[in-house]
Formats: structure tokens, C-alpha cells, sequence
């Protein structure tokens, strides 16, 4: 069995691992990440997209407001070409109450939450399909985030300062020595083989499965409850400005546009598993008609692909057990494991949100540093990422002017996100045994109108011939991929995305006959 | 982008028709495609905030093929059409375009300076000069100035009073290049029109404003198109029927302006767009209703007549056909190909010349050696006629002939 030795080890490769490793590593510390899947594929790669302002909390929580409002700024500052700032506007719609504003903008100052209100009108002109009947508007500083891009930036980061992230390695168990956690046990999902971590201190930062990790390790009732929210990407860019309902915070009030896509959210429900998270013919059409009340029409658009994520709701059952809950109240949550369960370097960070994940990092660093008796001040906020190799700045027309720089030197593999074969076989190459998905959520491929009915095909042949994967192999990539499609694809068939599903089965099963090629299951 | 326009886009399922069928794409590298700069691009495009950031679209010769072959009803060449506008309106309109979409000022300038003016466009050291310094091909396809207008001749026959009575009326929508150049085929619309007994109406008439259009001035084209509209939209609500001539200025009245230029709620365009017909559409109407005369002596020629793709998307098949089969001993070959290239502007300009002369080139090769050649729209005549050396006219002229009206 391979064995490794870090001082520092991170579970979970979500925005909160990967602020967490990063933290650490830039802090000096050895550092390792491990994460069962691939980066981003749990409740991270699951939101809307939004960089908050703040001004969604400022109501019921200022302090989640205050923290918003400052993060918003470090991120945009040192991690720039992953965020749009698209702005935002509060609009208060014929539906909503129409006190909440004066009780918005006053929270806003309050929690510092920067905010002008303007005449809906000039809303309405910045905003041309933004309900004609809204009447306030206030502009607020929200953005749109590439989670993806902004999780690989961090992951570059911590690696240039030593850090090694092994994705598609899961825990399969937690190594104690008398009342202290030494490291893991964790098979490589990719070779099959396992691997032993020996580590000086664990930090459990894996979201709505930290209650897993956290029973593995010994520490019992830590209870992650999965807040199941579905979103729904709308063909094409309906607004250009982040619209918030300005009512108290509920289902469908926020719509992000977000590279070529609106994306609407969201839902909140309980679900039992983080894994399984249904999405129902109910929710979907609950997510239609909120859209329909910010942009009167919105039914009529394409709808491309609906998921869901998982927010990890912190609830612990010894809650009289002393928890650190100076942040809970941000929802939030930092375990520390030794005054709660006698566990000595092993700390849980669960909770919060994707804007604040960076302080959530900081937090949970600093507690560990003090654990440690060490004195090594976080520089995350001041130190900038690596910026992306892929195509700069994220901004709606980037990859439609990178592709007019190169429109006849280079093919396109995925036509909807233009991404041509150059950026494919660099990221292939990179990752040799990564599934179509990986490259999904590094390169968008497949996530236009067509929904990989056109792009699939060839990228499966491009990683056939660049990797030295049997066919049988690459079918059954094909096959997985379009399966994992379908999954979002099936609650939102209405209009326009059914007539396309209908030809991709075509191509898919028609053509190319792929439920009846023969496929090689890997591990 | 008006929202029909808009939403239109949605329906695109990239099966890629529109792509195989578009003539510029199939003989180019530098445009990449319909579905590309349409559909696909169109998702990119934030030109408030960011500018325009594929200049490839300007390639798009705004044939509208696309549009027409699309079976999911993705109004492509449209969408590319505003996007072009767009991008034009940021990064400048070339004087050489601004020029050669003025059709009332360069018409009035090349008959008042006939001699000069077509003796001119026929010196080699002259268009070579206006290649280098406007941009317009010097071998690009020019026509001929009429020694006066066809304006001019309205006011004459007036004067004499010499035109057929009627109770069965029609306005005849002549556009700009009937006034300027082709007078002939002006007057000999009116002449096949008084042989049906029909009492023909030529009111004034300002440019639809498509060269403006088609070359990003919508501004200019919106003010130019609802002048020509007022002064047509009266006639159409008195219950008169408007013929045209001419393709594609046809149909700005019929669609085009309304869509392009976002003149849905114009009540003129409103008000005449469901009266306006191409002038072989009309006959056609006449034919089934038994009021179009038969009567016609033989023309014996083999003629290859191409229905323009601006004809073809007007949507209501190739009405000539039908016209031709009523004439004795004519033979018409369909050469079956989409377009001749010229597209309006675009073949005249220098660095469009060579894609528009490739996308004709099927074309030309069935109509070389031809006595007469024919085509409905204007600017495709000329350049038929400039690529091959073989008169072309309009379906009308055929008519005329067979009526014995010479």
C-alpha cells in the first residue's frame, strides 16, 4: 500500500476543501486533499452561480450580510477572471411584500451591504425583459461566479505551494491512534489501489457528507442534514444582471445569468441523502412559475438542464456539547472535535455558503493553528490566484472572441460552448483518466441547448485517441456521460428541449446504436 | 433584437441544415456558417457591455437561405442581420457602404451625369482607382444609367393623359433601380399591366431602405422604409393592391422591415404588407381567378431562369413558372442553384467579390452561352449579366414579348 505522510490532511474537494487546503498550504503547512469524486462535483458545482452581495441576508441575518459583503471583495480581488460582475438589482414585483424594501435597504446599511435604490424604470431600461410591473429596484454588487473555474484556481494555488489533491480517492477509514486522528485509509477509485495518509491534523470539510466522515472518525450525532435546492439553466443570457426577488428570502427568487446561461433558483426541502436528490415534476414547475414573476415570458424560453444540490445544514444532536458556535449564527459551522468528543486533531468546518467559503477556510484554519500552538497568520485574502489557462476573464463574449481569434486554425469539439479541440486535448492530457464529466466541469462540454447530442461522440473519440483506453472503454464513457445528461435533462422536457432530446436519441441510439455497443465497466 | 426574432433562436436543434445549404459557407473559410454566427453566437453576444466580438458574422451575405431551409423555424438570417447592425454601429460603418446603400442619391447623381457616369463604370483605370479608394470591386457588377427616370416618364404620360381607365386598380411599387436604371422594365410592367386592363397607379416612392439595412444603417433604413410606407399605406387601405418589380424591396414591405427593423407596430408597414405582391405573384392571382390574358405569340428561346433567393423567400414558391408555361415554344431550365452571389452590396464589395463570384459560379456556368438569360430580382441580373456576357431579364420582359407588345 502507497503511503503518504502531510502534516495537514483535507476531505472534501468542495469550495470549503479546496479554501481549506489552500489556507494551509499558503500558511507552510504540508498539505493533502482528497476527494471521492472529482473537484466540485458535490454542492459546490450544484448552485447558481451567484457571488452574493450580502443583501439576501441582511433581513434575517446581518452578520452572514456583513460577511457577504466583504468576501464578495476578496474574491473578486484575488481570484478576478472567475467572476463576472454582473451587478444585481432587489426588485420588488407585484407579488412581493411591499414593505420588505424600506426594511431591505435599512438592513443594507446596517450590515454594510452596499446598495442604491433607482428608479424601476432605469431598471427596466438596463433590464429590458424584467417584469414592466416591478416597483422599487435596488442596485446591489452581485456576481456571477464560475465555480469551476474558481475551484481550480484555488487547487493551482495550493499547489504551487506544495499542496497534492488526489481526486476519485475515497475514505474508506479513519485512522485513530488512542484520541488523536493520525490519517486515512482511501482507495483510489481510478487504480483500485488503496493508500495510507499519515497525517498531523484532519480537517473534515466535506460538506453534507461531513456527518460520514465525522462517525467514521469516532465523533457521533455530528448531523449534516442535505438542504435539497433544484436550479434550472435557461438557454441564452434573459438578463444580464443578477435579479433578486425583494421579498423575504423563498423559492425561485433569484435569477443568475452566468456564462451562456440564466440560471434560476432555488428550492429548499429536506432530503435523506446527499446522493439522491430527486427532482420533481412540482419543484420544476415551481421554479417556471418564479421566473415567470421576474421575467413575464420566462415559460416560453428553452429550458437546458435542471439539478440539484445539497446545502449542508448543520444540526448537531449534543449541541450542549461546546461547540465552537461563535459562527453559528452565519450558518456556519466549525466542530471542534476534541471539547466535544474527547478527539484530539480533527476539526469539522460544515455550514455556510459559497461566497464565504474563503472565511470558512480561515476560520477553521485558525482553530486549528491554535490546537497546534502555531502562529501562522492566513494570507489567502491578499494573495491572488492563478489565473485560468483557459480562455481569461469570464465574461459572456470570451470564448466567442477566443474562437474568432482561432476560427481557422482549430476545430471545435462541443459547438454550443465552443470548445475546440486544442482546449480538449490539454485538459485530456492532463487528466488521462478522467470521465467525459470531468472534462464537463472544466471545459462546459455538453452543457449548451444540445446537451452533448453533438459533442459527446467526438469528445469520447478524442479521449480514445489520446489516452490509450479500450473501445469498449470509451463506449462506456459515452454512455455514463449522456446518462448523467439525461438526468437532468428528463424533469425539464417541455417545448423546444424536447424536440432536441428527441434528435439526440436519434444520434445516440439511432446512429450511433450505443445501447447496444459493447461497453467495458470500470471500477 | 426584436423578440420574436429572439425567441426564434431557441428552436435551433443544430441539425446543421441551414449550415449545408448556405452558398457563402460552402465557397469560404472566413464565414463560418449560419448556424455558427446565428443560433450559436448569438448566446455570446452581450454588445451593450462587451462589443461584438466576431467580426466573421460580416461575411453573412444576408441571402436568407438559412431561414428558409430551416425546418425548426429559427429565424437565422435575421439574427444575423441585427447582430451585423450591431456590430456596425460600434465599430463604424465604412464609407464605401454608406455610399453604395444610398441608392436615391446615387441614382439621381448617375442619371443627371448618364454619359459621363456610364462611361465611367466601363474604364478599367477608373474602377481600378474606385477599388483602391472606396473598396467597390473593380470588376464588380455596375449598371447602366437611364439618360432620364423613370420618374420622369410617369410625369409625361401624365401630362398626355394616355393610360388605360379602370375600376380594377394597382399600385406599382417601381423602386429605386427601375427609376435609375432598368426604366425599361418599368415601362414595360406598366404595359403588361394596361393589357390586363388594369388602370396602373404610380405614386412617389422613396427607397425601402434595405441597402441601408443590409449594410448596418437601421437608423437611416427605418427612416427611409416609413416614408416609402406613408407614401404607399393609403392606396392599401382605399383596398389597392401594390405590385413590385423588384424582390427584395418587396419584401422589406412585406416582412423584412417589420422584422429586421423592429416595425412591428407600424401601422403604414402593418397596413400594407398583407396588399403587397411580387409582380409574377400577382399575374399568377389574375391566372386562377381567369383574368389574366392568354393570348400570347411564341418565343422561341431556351431561357435559364434563376428565382432569386430573395424571391424564394418570400415564400410563395416561383410564380414565373407558371407564367412561362402559358407562353408558347419557351423553354425554361431550372439551373438549381441557391444564389448568385451578389446578395444586394455584398459582391460589389472588394473584399466580398471573389466569394460572391465562387457562390455563383454553378450558376453562371449553365447560363454561358445562353441568347437570354432571366431573374426576377435586379442586382442579380446584373451580375448574371457581368459574369457571363448573356442579357438578363426580368420575367416580365418574357411576358411582354409574348403579348406582342414591342
Amino acid at each position: 500500500m502507497e503511503a503518504i505522510q502531510t502534516e495537514v490532511l483535507v476531505i472534501g474537494g468542495g469550495a470549503t476543501g479546496l479554501g481549506v487546503v489552500r489556507d494551509a498550504a499558503l500558511r507552510g503547512y504540508d498539505t493533502v486533499l482528497l476527494e471521492r469524486v472529482d473537484l466540485g462535483q458535490g454542492t459546490t458545482g450544484r448552485f447558481h452561480g451567484l457571488l452574493h452581495s450580502g443583501g439576501r441576508y441582511v433581513t434575517r441575518d446581518v452578520e452572514a450580510g456583513k460577511e457577504c459583503a466583504l468576501e464578495r471583495d476578496v474574491l473578486s480581488r484575488i481570484v478576478p477572471d472567475a467572476i463576472e460582475e454582473t451587478g444585481g438589482f432587489f426588485v420588488t414585483t407585484p407579488v412581493d411584500d411591499p414593505d420588505y424594501a424600506d426594511a431591505f435597504a435599512r438592513g443594507c446599511v446596517d450590515a454594510g451591504v452596499w446598495v442604491d435604490e433607482i428608479e424601476p424604470a432605469l431598471a427596466i431600461a438596463e433590464e429590458p425583459r424584467l417584469n414592466p410591473r416591478i416597483s422599487r429596484a435596488f442596485r446591489v454588487k452581485d456576481g456571477a461566479v464560475d465555480a469551476w473555474k474558481l475551484l481550480w484556481a484555488n487547487a493551482r494555488s495550493a499547489q504551487q505551494h506544495g499542496a497534492r489533491i488526489l481526486t476519485y480517492h475515497w475514505v474508506t477509514s479513519i485512522l485513530r491512534e488512542d484520541d488523536a486522528v493520525t490519517g486515512v485509509i482511501a482507495r483510489n477509485d481510478l487504480t483500485g489501489e488503496e493508500v495510507r495518509i499519515d497525517a498531523a491534523f484532519t480537517i473534515n470539510a466535506s460538506g453534507a457528507w461531513a456527518g460520514e466522515i465525522a462517525t467514521m472518525a469516532g465523533a457521533d450525532g455530528v448531523t449534516v442534514v442535505p438542504g435539497k435546492g433544484i436550479m434550472i439553466a435557461m438557454n441564452h443570457r434573459l438578463v444580464n444582471t443578477v435579479i433578486n426577488r425583494c421579498d423575504p428570502p423563498g423559492d425561485g427568487d433569484i435569477l443568475v445569468p452566468v456564462r451562456t446561461v440564466s440560471v434560476i433558483g432555488t428550492t429548499d426541502t429536506e432530503a435523506r441523502n446527499p446522493d439522491e436528490l430527486e427532482i420533481t415534476h412540482d419543484e420544476v414547475q415551481r421554479m417556471l412559475d418564479a421566473g415567470e414573476v421576474l421575467v413575464p415570458g420566462f415559460r416560453n424560453t428553452r429550458a437546458l438542464h435542471v439539478w440539484a444540490g445539497a446545502r449542508p445544514l448543520f444540526k448537531d444532536e449534543r449541541a450542549d456539547q461546546s461547540l465552537d458556535t461563535r459562527h453559528m449564527s452565519r450558518g456556519m459551522a466549525l466542530v471542534d472535535h476534541e471539547r466535544r468528543d474527547g478527539l484530539r486533531r480533527f476539526l469539522t468546518i460544515t455550514g455556510g455558503k459559497f461566497t464565504t467559503y474563503r472565511l470558512m477556510a480561515e476560520v477553521v484554519v485558525n482553530a486549528m493553528c491554535e490546537q497546534l500552538g502555531d502562529d501562522r497568520p492566513c494570507t489567502t485574502a491578499t494573495t491572488p490566484m492563478p489565473v485560468s489557462a483557459e480562455d481569461g476573464a469570464t465574461r459572456v463574449g470570451a470564448r466567442l472572441a477566443r474562437r474568432e481569434r482561432n476560427l481557422h486554425d482549430e476545430k471545435v469539439v462541443c459547438e454550443c460552448e465552443l470548445v475546440t479541440r486544442g482546449l480538449m486535448v490539454q485538459e485530456i492530457d492532463r487528466k488521462p483518466l478522467g470521465n467525459l464529466d470531468d472534462l464537463r466541469r472544466v471545459l462546459r462540454l455538453g452543457m449548451g441547448p444540445c446537451q452533448g447530442g453533438y459533442c459527446a461522440h467526438r469528445a469520447t473519440a478524442l479521449v480514445h485517441e489520446r489516452t490509450d483506453i479500450s473501445a469498449g472503454r470509451a463506449h462506456e464513457l459515452l454512455h455514463r456521460f449522456y446518462e448523467y445528461r439525461w438526468l437532468g435533462l428528463k424533469p425539464i422536457l417541455y417545448g423546444d428541449q424536447v424536440r432536441q432530446a428527441v434528435l439526440d436519441e436519434w444520434i445516440i441510439n439511432g446512429t450511433l446504436d450505443l445501447e447496444h455497443l459493447p461497453r467495458e465497466v470500470s471500477r | 433584437m426584436s423578440q420574436s426574432i429572439r425567441d426564434s433562436l431557441d428552436h435551433c436543434v443544430k441539425c446543421t441544415i441551414c449550415e449545408t445549404q448556405c452558398p457563402v459557407a460552402a465557397v469560404t473559410p472566413l464565414f463560418p456558417g449560419p448556424k455558427y454566427v446565428g443560433p450559436q453566437a448569438e448566446r455570446y453576444r452581450d454588445a451593450s457591455r462587451e462589443g461584438s466580438p466576431d467580426d466573421s458574422l460580416d461575411y453573412c451575405s444576408g441571402c436568407g437561405t438559412c431561414t428558409l431551409v430551416c425546418p425548426q423555424g429559427v429565424k437565422v438570417a435575421e439574427i444575423n442581420a441585427q447582430a451585423r447592425a450591431v456590430m456596425k454601429a460600434q465599430k463604424g460603418v465604412p464609407f464605401r457602404d454608406k455610399l453604395i446603400s444610398r441608392t436615391v442619391v446615387g441614382g439621381r447623381l448617375s442619371v443627371a451625369t448618364s454619359p459621363l457616369y456610364n462611361w465611367g463604370i466601363g474604364v478599367g483605370a477608373l474602377r481600378w482607382a474606385a477599388e483602391r479608394t472606396v473598396g467597390i470591386h473593380r470588376r464588380a457588377p455596375m449598371p447602366h444609367a437611364a439618360r432620364t427616370t423613370f420618374r420622369t416618364w410617369v410625369w409625361r404620360r401624365n401630362l398626355t393623359r394616355r393610360r388605360v381607365r379602370s375600376t380594377h386598380r394597382v399600385v406599382y411599387f417601381h423602386g429605386c433601380a427601375a427609376n435609375y436604371y432598368e426604366t425599361e422594365l418599368a415601362r414595360r410592367t406598366v404595359a403588361v399591366l394596361e393589357h390586363q386592363g388594369i388602370e396602373v397607379i404610380i405614386p412617389r416612392q422613396e427607397c425601402c431602405g434595405l441597402p441601408m439595412q443590409s449594410n448596418g444603417l437601421l437608423d437611416e433604413a427605418r427612416a427611409s422604409v416609413r416614408r416609402l410606407a406613408a407614401q404607399l399605406a393609403p392606396y392599401a387601405r382605399e383596398g389597392l393592391d401594390i405590385v413590385s418589380t423588384s424582390t427584395s424591396c418587396s419584401l422589406m414591405l412585406k416582412r423584412e422591415a417589420r422584422e429586421i427593423l423592429e416595425l412591428e407596430d407600424d401601422p403604414d408597414l402593418r397596413a400594407l404588407a398583407p396588399r403587397m405582391f411580387d409582380i409574377c405573384e400577382y399575374l399568377v392571382g389574375l391566372y386562377e381567378q381567369g383574368k389574366l390574358q392568354t393570348q400570347m405569340q411564341p418565343v422561341p428561346l431556351t431561357v435559364p431562369y434563376h428565382p432569386p433567393c430573395q424571391l424564394r423567400a418570400h415564400n410563395i414558391g416561383t410564380p414565373a413558372h407558371r407564367l412561362f408555361e402559358l407562353i408558347p415554344e419557351l423553354r425554361v431550365i431550372d439551373p438549381n442553384v441557391t444564389c448568385c452571389g451578389v446578395a444586394g452590396t455584398y459582391g460589389l464589395k472588394a473584399e466580398k467579390y471573389d466569394i460572391a463570384m465562387a457562390v455563383g459560379a454553378p450558376l453562371f456556368a449553365q447560363v454561358d452561352g445562353s441568347e437570354l438569360a432571366c431573374c426576377d430580382s435586379e442586382t442579380c441580373r446584373w451580375q448574371i449579366n457581368s459574369a457571363t456576357g448573356v442579357e438578363t431579364v426580368h420575367p416580365i420582359e418574357l411576358l411582354y414579348r409574348a403579348y406582342g407588345l414591342e
